[in-house]
């Protein structure tokens, strides 16, 4: 079993009287990349900067490779880095400060000169070397705040939203870079985000965080495909949620009434829910993700696709975004679909058109309704 | 009109001819000012760092504290330090009244404030994460003082400008716990003080002049570092 690189036990974080951070358990295993994502205000910017060693909780501990971290931290701290969602360069120059970490932590110059290449190379940054780190723009000051965490060689790394106060395109490319030199160096890592997609993209597991609790923990296609209670599932953006009644089951499969509709579902119970399969006339809240839905022109009756699901509509509004649009099907009921441009072009689908919106059984993924989750490792 | 151009003749010759008493002034001014302002960057760094960084019961309290000192009248603080070193004061066994160590503890309980002030504002702009920041990459908490000051310069220099100003031309502390004794004590707002009262105009004039000029000198020298910190 792989070991767990850092770890906290009953950690509780209070600021006054508000308790903002409350996580019984949590282990961050050695060179994986776990994301910790939650809206805003839910804490965890403070719990990374609790693994960080640059807060301490109120009560608890943090363990680095299983030992108490208590006196060692400034040694520990030098095994990590932290990279934050504002760059805060010193005034000086891009070199500088890209070296910075490695001279507070005593690496020999010509170690540090190294490094420093390699890593302003990796990040595109290698011509801004002699420029006032302050004269940056913000996706040139994020390239150096990387640059300088990743020359440190860090045991861990640690991202506090470091893309969020990106424009959309600046952030796609940094994401493949931070991504490429996540997977070169295989290093352990801790990434804070309020975004989905580079959750998606970057972790191995996802924790999610609201109101200071890890409400669930999974692989992020577990996460994102079986949230396991409807706020979760209203956060990690389960765009169509809507109240149903299984009418039937049979062989795996559940039937729901949906809006008036007829949905099947493959029914399996949430990861890490209390719930087991639906019974009969229970109400569910049923859950189905915009990209699973596929859209085609209504008007034609034989779907030969795997599909089990095939809800018949019309086209209600169109909106871009960036590459893809999205669609929504009225279908007695708003359905959200993700398609490409490229797609919505070839349909010549517009806005009032008939149109058919096919979905597996399988990706209808059902919650028992009105219940929210056991809080996870809580008591 | 006499008075003014022959007084400034009179000045311009004493300056020239390097006459002893006016220069001996000039230094021991410069002397108990400089040191009051050395003291006063050491506490006042030390005190501005503590109050910007640390959250504590009483924070707001000690930032208004901090600049209510930055205006403290000149005479008020010659006057508590007069009574604590009185000789039958509470420090009245050490005898420093009418000596230069008293003028500088005087010069410094001015100065200090001011560049404490300085100080906690110029760290308080600092942006926000920076020492976040500079932990996050490995500093321990003197590495990352160190650097925190050195991002700070250009306002610490203001705060020394402030700082040795505010010693230089203060008169009220320096009369009072100096006594402006000839040869010993005597600095040159006293002397221009004395000066004037004897109807003497022509030294006045001329340490008023070597005065102002010695403000210039180091307000130019620190603002010309500072401009070149700034387009570096």
């Amino acid at each position: 079993m792989t070991q767990a690189k850092l770890s906290l036990r009953d950690v509780r974080v209070r600021r006054g009287r508000s308790e903002l951070v409350n996580v019984p358990q949590l282990d961050v295993l050695e060179g994986e990349v776990l994301v910790i994502i939650g809206p805003n205000g839910a804490g965890k910017s403070i719990l990374l900067e609790t693994l960080a060693l640059l807060q301490e909780p109120t009560a608890g501990r943090v363990l680095f490779e299983g030992e108490p971290v208590d006196g060692r931290q400034l040694r520990l701290r030098r095994r990590m880095a932290v990279v934050f969602q504002e760059s805060a360069m010193l005034r000086r120059s891009v070199v500088d400060n890209v070296s910075m970490g490695m001279r507070l932590r005593g690496v020999p110059r010509s170690l540090r000169r190294q490094r420093t290449r390699h890593w302003m190379e990796r990040f595109g940054i290698a011509h801004l070397a002699h420029r006032s780190a302050l004269t940056l723009s913000g996706g040139e000051a994020q390239r150096a705040n990387l640059a300088r965490a990743f020359a440190v060689e860090p045991e861990v790394l640690m991202l506090d939203e470091p893309f969020s106060a990106l424009d959309q395109p600046t952030r796609d490319d940094l994401l493949e870079d931070l991504s490429a030199a996540l997977r070169e160096t295989g290093v352990t890592t801790i990434f804070v985000t309020h975004d989905r997609a580079e959750a998606l993209r970057l972790g191995d597991r996802v924790a999610v965080l609201m109101g200071g609790f890890i409400r669930q923990m999974g692989t992020a296609a577990e996460v994102f495909a079986a949230p396991v209670d409807e706020e979760v599932a209203a956060f990690v953006g389960v765009a169509n949620l809507g109240g149903g009644r299984v009418r039937s089951l049979a062989d795996g499969l559940a039937t729901l009434d949906l809006g008036g509709a007829t949905v099947e579902s493959a029914g399996r119970p949430p990861v890490g829910a209390v719930a087991s399969s639906p019974e009969l006339g229970t109400e569910v809240l049923v859950c189905l993700r915009p990209e699973d839905i596929v859209i085609e022109p209504g008007g034609s009756d034989s779907h030969r696709t795997s599909a089990r699901n095939h809800l018949h509509g019309s086209l209600s509004r169109i909106t871009p975004l960036g590459g893809q649009v999205r669609v929504v099907v009225d279908c007695g009921f708003p359905l959200v679909a993700l398609i490409t441009k490229q797609s919505l072009e070839d349909l010549g689908l517009r806005v009032g058109d008939e149109a058919v919106a096919s979905f597996k059984a399988s990706a209808v993924h059902l919650i028992p309704r009105g219940q929210t989750a056991a809080r996870l490792g809580g008591r | 009109m006499d008075l003014i151009w022959d007084g400034l003749g009179e000045a311009v010759r004493i300056i020239q001819s390097g006459d002893f008493d006016v220069w001996e002034i000039a230094v021991r001014s410069i002397f108990v000012s400089g040191t009051a302002t050395a003291i006063s960057l050491f506490l006042g760094i030390l005190i501005g760092s503590l109050i910007a960084f640390n959250q504590f019961p009483g924070r707001n309290l000690a930032f208004s504290l901090v600049n209510t000192g930055m205006g403290l009248p000149p005479v008020i603080v010659g006057l508590m330090v007069a009574i604590m070193l009185w000789r039958s004061g509470p420090l009245g066994e050490f005898r420093l009244i009418y000596t230069p160590t008293a003028m500088i503890i005087a010069q410094t309980v001015i100065a200090a404030p001011i560049v404490t002030g300085f100080t906690a504002a110029a760290l308080r702009n600092l942006h926000p994460k920076l020492r976040s920041q500079l932990y996050g990459l490995g500093a321990s908490r003197l590495q990352m003082l160190r650097l925190v000051l050195w991002e700070a310069k250009l306002p610490l220099l203001a705060a020394v400008m402030a700082g040795f100003g505010g010693a230089i031309s203060e008169i009220g502390a320096s009369q009072m716990v100096g006594g402006n004794l000839a040869g010993d004590t005597r600095v040159m707002t006293t002397a221009i003080m004395l000066e004037v009262s004897r109807g003497e105009f022509a030294p006045a004039i001329a340490l008023s002049v070597i005065l102002l000029l010695l403000i210039f000198i180091v307000n130019l020298i620190l603002t010309t570092v500072q401009q070149q910190e700034r387009h570096s």
